[in-house]
């Protein structure tokens, strides 16, 4: 996908994703994709093998796939996490938040564009997967 | 009050840029209409029947003068010269063009106000008892946690596409005039045996087509860990709710088909992974907080006695006026509800009066309420009379609190594009067939609620009286419904029988209450009738 976001240095993932039942089935499988109504804890247990977790966004509105993202950060996956789908380009911010590091939209986001959205913001309220640092911990150290 | 810092309104500043730039891109052609929606209603920013609608927000009701009056001056110079304070304690601006509204809301961010989520798929403004930090029956101000969770529920990076839009509301207080069962998430701040602070937390309350009663799923949050639970639930909700049909997407749908345990267990899951990840943020955040909702400067040896010679001043005072936790102090309401009028509405000029009042007798504090009124924290019972005149010279000294013509109404199908029916003829129909002020206050605490439609944004399950617009083969009717209530003694009103015209929902309206004053035991209120003696009676005064 020549027109994806990508802010990893390493070697993107060169098998594509498969589905989570499919993934489960493959003991050698490194690529997954999560669809909106997957539970991604299902993922948790085989996560040393994993290299690519590709998490679909159907509607823009529909916002499961951002708790499927922190989920798999919070267990400490570090292997790249993509959006697809109806990603927009004022999502963003948030979705590099809980922990995305690659995005394919389907409308092209330029990295202008991206470039613009991820630095709307000088400081953030709250803790999330990225190293972000909350303003209450700027107020106390 | 809590006064922004550097990184507060660094954070508004840049909302007010961002917007103003994904404003410009919509005039530009770049962004379609669809693509914008979701985007200005991250701003409160409507598409209504005649113009754009600004909601803006009024963090848990609290303002000082000075916001009040940037408040008016918006209303003069972006509107018609007035604002309409809403059921969530905020206010809106009904005819706003899209090409000004960045430029209201760097207006706004002068005076440390935004419309940040107060509308779209997002935790909406948190909404509290109007009379915090002034009653003395509460343990404490809940406004510093609803402060903390202002900011940290503000852009939360996982919860921002919801699957609906999610309110809370705190109280601290025994009376619940916040409303707290009837919100996704309802807070009371309690303190356990060992003196330490927490939270009751109901959750799965709402109105809409579907009305439920939050049930308590903690009976004692450490208040601490508020944050870290809050996301527990949010989180449980984003992963399992349905995503398919728009009317089954509120928490409270969730809450009900899991049941409060199954909910609560997976929330509590969730919870101890928040917490052993250490989200909350430290008791040192509260404290700087907490600070900025200190007491204020409370003279001491105030006399109580007041000069009741004045009878119109006297009978104000009885109604509008409400104990004060501080000797020779007393809370004085403000009625927006003049008979015949719009419930809510206030012109620029009649916000400026309230402002100078604040400023010189409530210590710089207001409050909106969630019955569309408004409040003066902090009067020194000394200078009632003075407060009284200068509101009675702006037409603001209705005396009507809870009584039948205190009327909550949405907008309606005057303004809103939801709208079946229109609410503030109705209201304004019903304040005035009951103008007389012996009338109203023979009939005693009265809550009517109108809804324009379903959504229930007037609140009509929870009134005493509500009124439900609907749509019947393209004619208004009005369902009316009786036994609602929205404070400590919550229950959902039930639906009478067939629905009325206009007039004839006001003359129902007449029947219950005459029927209420022939059945009712001296000194009873009228929900309390309707709770001993059953629907039947007023039934039959309604429909024999």
């Amino acid at each position: 996908m020549a027109d994806a976001l990508r802010y990893r240095t390493d070697a993107p993932a060169d098998e594509p994703a498969v589905t989570l039942d499919a993934f489960l089935d493959q003991a050698d499988a490194a690529s997954v994709r999560i669809e909106a109504g997957d539970d991604v804890r299902h993922l948790l247990p085989h996560l040393a093998r994993v290299k690519l977790v590709e998490i679909d966004f159907p509607r823009f509105r529909d916002g499961r796939g951002y708790s499927s993202a922190r989920i798999l950060r919070e267990a400490g996956y570090t292997g790249e996490i993509k959006a697809t789908g109806d990603v927009l380009v004022d999502q963003l911010l948030f979705m590099r938040r809980c922990g995305f590091d690659s995005f394919a939209p389907e409308a092209p986001i330029t990295p202008a564009a991206a470039e613009r959205a991820l630095s709307a913001y000088p400081y953030v309220y709250q803790h999330a997967a990225d190293d972000a640092v909350p303003v209450w911990k700027l107020r106390h150290g | 009050m809590y006064r922004y810092d550097q990184y507060d309104q660094a954070i508004v500043d840049a909302r007010v840029e961002e917007f103003r730039d994904q404003t410009a891109r919509r005039i530009a052609g770049e962004l379609t209409e669809d693509q914008f929606k979701p985007l200005r209603l991250k701003n409160g920013l409507y598409l209504q029947l005649h113009a754009y609608m600004l909601r803006v927000a009024i963090p848990y009701g609290t303002l000082d003068s000075r916001q009040m009056r940037m408040l008016a001056e918006i209303a003069r110079k972006y509107d018609r010269g007035y604002g309409h304070f809403t059921t969530r304690q905020n206010i809106q601006y009904n005819w706003i063009k899209l090409e000004q509204a960045p430029d209201i809301l760097a207006d706004l961010a002068t005076v440390e106000m935004h419309a940040i989520q107060t509308s779209g798929e997002s935790v909406r403004n948190i909404s509290a008892d109007q009379y915090a930090g002034a009653t003395a029956d509460e343990i404490a101000d809940p406004r510093p946690w609803a402060e903390l969770l202002r900011q940290v529920t503000t852009f939360m990076p996982e919860f921002s596409y919801l699957p609906r839009k999610f309110k809370f509301a705190i109280t601290a207080a025994d009376s619940d005039r916040a409303a707290i069962r009837w919100h996704d998430c309802g807070l009371r701040l309690v303190r356990n045996e060992a003196g330490e602070d927490g939270f009751e937390v109901y959750a799965g309350g709402g109105m809409g087509r579907t009305p439920m009663i939050a049930p308590l799923i903690r009976s004692f949050l450490p208040a601490d860990q508020l944050f870290g639970y809050v996301q527990a639930i949010l989180r449980v909700w984003n992963r399992h709710a349905r995503r398919d049909n728009i009317h089954k997407q509120r928490m409270k749908i969730l809450v009900h088909e899991l049941g409060a345990e199954e909910f609560t267990r997976q929330v509590e899951e969730e919870f101890a992974g928040f917490e052993a990840r250490d989200v909350d943020p430290p008791r040192a955040e509260y404290d700087r907080i907490a600070a900025y909702f200190a007491p204020p400067p409370f003279e001491t040896g105030l006399p109580d006695e007041i000069d009741r010679s004045d009878p119109d001043f006297a009978l104000w005072l009885d109604r509008q006026v409400a104990p004060h936790k501080a000797p020779g102090y007393a809370i004085a309401n403000i009625s927006l509800k003049p008979v015949g009028g719009i419930p809510g509405d206030i012109s620029a000029e009649q916000m400026e009066v309230v402002a100078d009042l604040a400023e010189r007798y409530s210590f710089d504090e207001l409050r909106a309420t969630h019955a569309q009124n408004l409040v003066l924290p902090h009067v020194r019972k000394a200078d009632l009379y003075a407060v009284w005149q200068a509101l009675d010279a702006a037409g603001l000294a209705d005396v009507n609190l809870d009584l039948v013509s205190d009327i909550i109404a949405c907008p309606g199908l005057d303004y809103c594009s939801l709208a079946n029916a229109r609410s503030i003829p109705l209201a304004q129909k019903i304040s005035t067939r009951f103008a007389d002020i012996d009338r109203q206050r023979d009939l005693g605490e009265l809550k009517i609620k109108i809804s324009g439609c379903i959504n229930a944004c007037g609140h009509h399950h929870a009134g005493h009286i509500g009124i439900l617009g609907v749509d019947r083969k393209g004619t208004e009717n009005y369902q009316l419904l009786l036994g609602g209530s929205g404070a400590e003694d919550v229950s959902a009103a039930k639906i009478t029988g067939p629905g009325f015209d206009e007039d004839g929902v006001v003359d129902a309206i007449e029947k219950t209450l005459d029927a209420y004053v022939r059945l009712r035991d001296p000194g009873e209120r009228f929900l309390d009738t309707y709770r001993r003696i059953g629907v039947e009676p007023f039934k039959e005064a309604i429909y024999g």
